[in-house]
């Protein structure tokens, strides 16, 4: 009795979660295999397309002879590399119809025209033309043969399903993609925009934390940057840091704090003399980090926050009357408590910084030193074309993001162990 | 110890004071006020004597009273004798001065003795500054973007420091940019195209999602821990790694340029955290209530069209505004997907639009205002639902 009743809960289970499961390999864990099949093909953009035989129908009348009409099939092969084998060809006619020519490849039977065309090589075409005629002297109705379509099918190569692999995408991906200079933007994108984003949350979380009148309100705009579309905001900071006549550049030019503009999104570097010693500070790179830490530090406010309120009073309590100060408090009490929610908002941003596209793409575009791992993914793949050095690129995303969260837990299980 | 802590304490506020004023300044700038510099000495020196004066005058006048002779006098002199502003400018340097010399009205010399008073000061001072500069960074921006969606392009090239409108203007030409991106650039179609896909999402989610969570939640069945956190697993897993699969295998089905087919790709996203969310709430629930449905014979789909969802319906409609604005912002897949401009989505148009550098901008910004607004509706007002959903399952993004 028992026994059918676990199983029963089993059965219902399993079709309870099925279509979700279904669904999520089928469009998340199915590519990413995809990908890595891919990543080891040279497979271009334009090979993806499914070469397709095609025909345009074109009915044309033959003067003095209103019984008969004239029918051109434009036939073409789609794809511009590759053949189609065993091309077949159908077509329907009205009933009271012969045709006249018929040609050595077709057959006509019960108005239904049927023709083998054999191999179409890559950028194939041909004019087929048929005559037909009424076989008892009536008028053509010119609309009723428009209406049929011919049908064609054909047998080609799916580039993607053959079993040729090289290793030549990974080989250009090391080594003639400037890949050192690749992977330190990445990482100077993901690691200062993570650290800003959480050194904001923190101050922003501790000021909320506090009581003040429209403390609700701050909180709901606070969260605004990150609920906002990614585009909307993207042209907004766009135009406000516009070198030209972005409000940003002329209102430091108004107060003469600078005397030129600056470019702040498409200029690689600038140079910075502090204390004697000159630098070069990745600008774009610098700016593309300030938006990222603008958009996302509310998620990292969110968290921290939560966790403050859970504090208990009495440790604040406690230390008020040991007599300490508003920074050993935070120092002492606040940091220790929020440490475990740091290092998962850390690694939980690490991972969605290292991946974001969005931003970089529609700030820069990749230009002026901010060509991130994802951005290089896009360019390759769709700029470039080259879907298997893209496919090659996102795997690398990959294994450095597995090797990162595989050190990351390392890490924090030795700190753990320690406590 | 007394005159150290008098001196910081008159320091930092002057500090203070000069931010606020500066960010007057700037507002007031972008009205068109011709203000070419802050001022910062002068500022500071009238922030410190406030203070100062603040201290000495102690109680012996009300502070109501002494607040308002303060800012008088800080207004009379920088506002009217210094700089000859118009007398807004001055009102709102006025009202400024009386909120800056409220805060400072609980500092007294007594409170300056006390023990880590230059912190507590210091804390303060920071929260409040803080409160401010977030304010001001974060709603620049979207100020902005609304300003310049009312201005015209020679306005905007002429002078770029001014964000006045004129209200007085017909009512045609002050929204001569929206009628422009809906009449000329199709947005009336993009809106529903956009709305569709959402709310699709929203809906196919919530159908596949609540009979799964409700299976992780409650039922036991071999693979459920693998399960759960595989769904946890996939939610961490990066789009772009995605896109190039989905986009070859896509190209191949015919899926592109197709709102079935982001359906399908945003579902398929959105999907773990709406199970992730789901299930933590549906195991809050009491399971006698399943109990007495089952002695009934209610069959599983009853126990959840009766229970569950009735009991459920918050979490139910925080996961769905959650999954909407997923959906709405989404920009990756729409760039990926649509090329056609008949199957575009709002942000993808607006990514469209800029692409031509013809686009006047504030067309682009008016785009924006149309696909921010609904946005920061929904989350302005259902902001108790979402924030419990923002922290529980923390957007993607």
């Amino acid at each position: 009795m028992n026994d059918t009743l676990a199983n029963t809960e089993k059965k219902t289970a399993y079709i309870l979660t099925l279509p979700a499961v279904l669904l999520v390999f089928s469009i998340i864990l199915f590519p990413i295999f995809a990908n890595i099949w891919i990543s080891f093909k040279e497979v271009e953009l334009k090979d993806i397309r499914i070469p397709e035989p095609r025909a345009k129908k074109i009915v044309k009348s033959i003067s003095d002879e209103p019984t008969k009409i004239k029918i051109l099939y434009k036939l073409r092969n789609s794809s511009l590399i590759q053949e189609i084998r065993e091309v077949s060809f159908q077509d329907n006619f009205p009933k009271n119809f012969e045709i006249e020519n018929l040609d050595p490849r077709c057959t006509y039977k019960k108005q239904n025209l049927k023709c083998e065309f054999g191999n179409w090589p890559a950028k194939y075409r041909e004019n087929f033309q048929v005559i037909i005629a009424t076989n008892d002297g009536s008028k053509i109705d010119k609309k009723n043969l428009k209406s049929t379509k011919p049908i064609l099918e054909g047998k080609s190569d799916n580039i993607l399903l053959n079993t040729n692999f090289t290793l030549k995408n990974f080989k250009k991906v090391l080594f003639e993609n400037e890949f050192v200079d690749l992977l330190l933007t990445t990482f100077y994108y993901t690691f200062f925009g993570t650290v800003g984003s959480i050194i904001f949350g923190i101050l922003t979380a501790q000021m909320v934390n506090q009581k003040f009148y429209g403390r609700t309100f701050m909180r709901s705009v606070l969260l605004f940057p990150y609920v906002a579309p990614v585009v909307a905001l993207a042209y907004t900071w766009e135009l406000l840091l516009d070198p030209n006549s972005g409000t940003l550049n002329s209102l430091l030019l108004n107060y003469q704090i600078i005397e030129t503009p600056i470019n702040l999104l498409g200029q690689k570097y600038i140079e910075i003399s502090f204390l004697g010693f000159d630098f070069k500070l990745r600008l774009a790179l610098t700016t593309v980090i300030m938006f990222e830490i603008w958009r996302y530090f509310p998620l990292a406010f969110l968290f921290i926050l939560a966790r403050l309120q859970a504090i208990p009073k009495e440790l604040y309590e406690a230390a008020d009357v040991d007599g300490a100060s508003p920074f050993q408090k935070f120092f002492n009490i606040t940091l220790p408590q929020i440490t475990a929610v740091i290092s998962i908002l850390f690694m939980i941003r690490f991972i969605w910084n290292f991946n974001k596209f969005e931003d970089v793409f529609l700030l820069t575009g990749g230009a002026s030193g901010t060509r991130t791992l994802p951005i290089n993914v896009y360019q390759q793949g769709f700029a470039i074309s080259d879907i298997g050095m893209g496919s090659a690129v996102s795997i690398v995303i990959v294994v450095l993001l597995l090797m990162f969260m595989f050190f990351y837990f390392k890490l924090l299980g030795k700190r753990v162990d320690e406590n | 110890m007394r005159t150290k802590n008098t001196i910081l304490f008159s320091f930092i506020s002057s500090i203070f004071l000069i931010f606020l004023i500066s960010i007057w300044k700037i507002l007031a700038t972008l009205q068109g006020l011709s203000i070419k510099s802050f001022n910062i000495e002068i500022i500071f020196i009238f922030g410190f004597l406030i203070s100062l004066a603040h201290l000495g005058v102690g109680d012996r006048i009300k502070s109501i009273y002494k607040s308002i002779i303060f800012s008088s006098i800080f207004v009379f002199c920088d506002g009217y004798l210094i700089q000859k502003l118009p007398i807004w400018y001055n009102l709102g340097a006025f009202l400024i001065l009386y909120f800056f010399t409220n805060k400072i009205s609980k500092y007294t010399f007594i409170g300056l003795k006390e023990e880590h008073s230059t912190q507590v000061i210091l804390f303060d001072f920071l929260t409040l500054f803080g409160i401010l500069f977030f304010s001001f960074v974060i709603l620049f921006p979207f100020y902005m973007m609304l300003v310049t969606s009312f201005k015209t392009q020679i306005a905007l090239l002429v002078n770029p420091l001014d964000f006045s409108i004129n209200f007085g203007q017909d009512i045609k030409d002050l929204f001569k940019s929206y009628f422009v991106i809906f009449k000329s650039y199709k947005f009336g179609k993009y809106i529903v195209t956009s709305t569709i896909v959402s709310v699709g999402t929203v809906i196919i989610t919530l159908l596949f999602a609540i009979p799964a969570a409700y299976a992780v939640a409650r039922l036991n069945f071999f693979g459920k821990t693998f399960l759960s956190t595989s769904i946890l697993i996939i939610y961490m897993f990066p789009a772009i790694v995605l896109v190039i699969p989905l986009y070859t295998i896509f190209s191949q089905l015919g899926l592109r340029n197709s709102i079935e087919g982001l359906l399908i790709v945003y579902t398929a996203t959105t999907l773990p955290v709406a199970i992730y969310m789901l299930q933590g709430y549906f195991k809050s629930i009491p399971k006698e209530l399943e109990e007495a449905a089952i002695l009934d014979k209610l069959s599983w789909f009853g126990i959840i069209a009766k229970i569950i969802i009735p009991l459920s319906i918050p979490a139910i409609s925080s996961v769905a505004l959650y999954v909407f604005m997923i959906a709405w912002n989404e920009f990756l897949f729409s760039l990926m997907f649509l090329d056609n401009p008949n199957s575009f989505t709002l942000s993808r148009a607006i990514q469209y639009l800029s692409g031509d550098a013809e686009t006047p901008r504030q067309y682009l910004m008016a785009g924006s205002v149309v696909v921010t607004l609904p946005v920061l509706f929904i989350f302005v007002y259902f902001e108790k639902y979402l924030v419990s959903g923002l922290t529980a399952g923390s957007v993607k993004g």
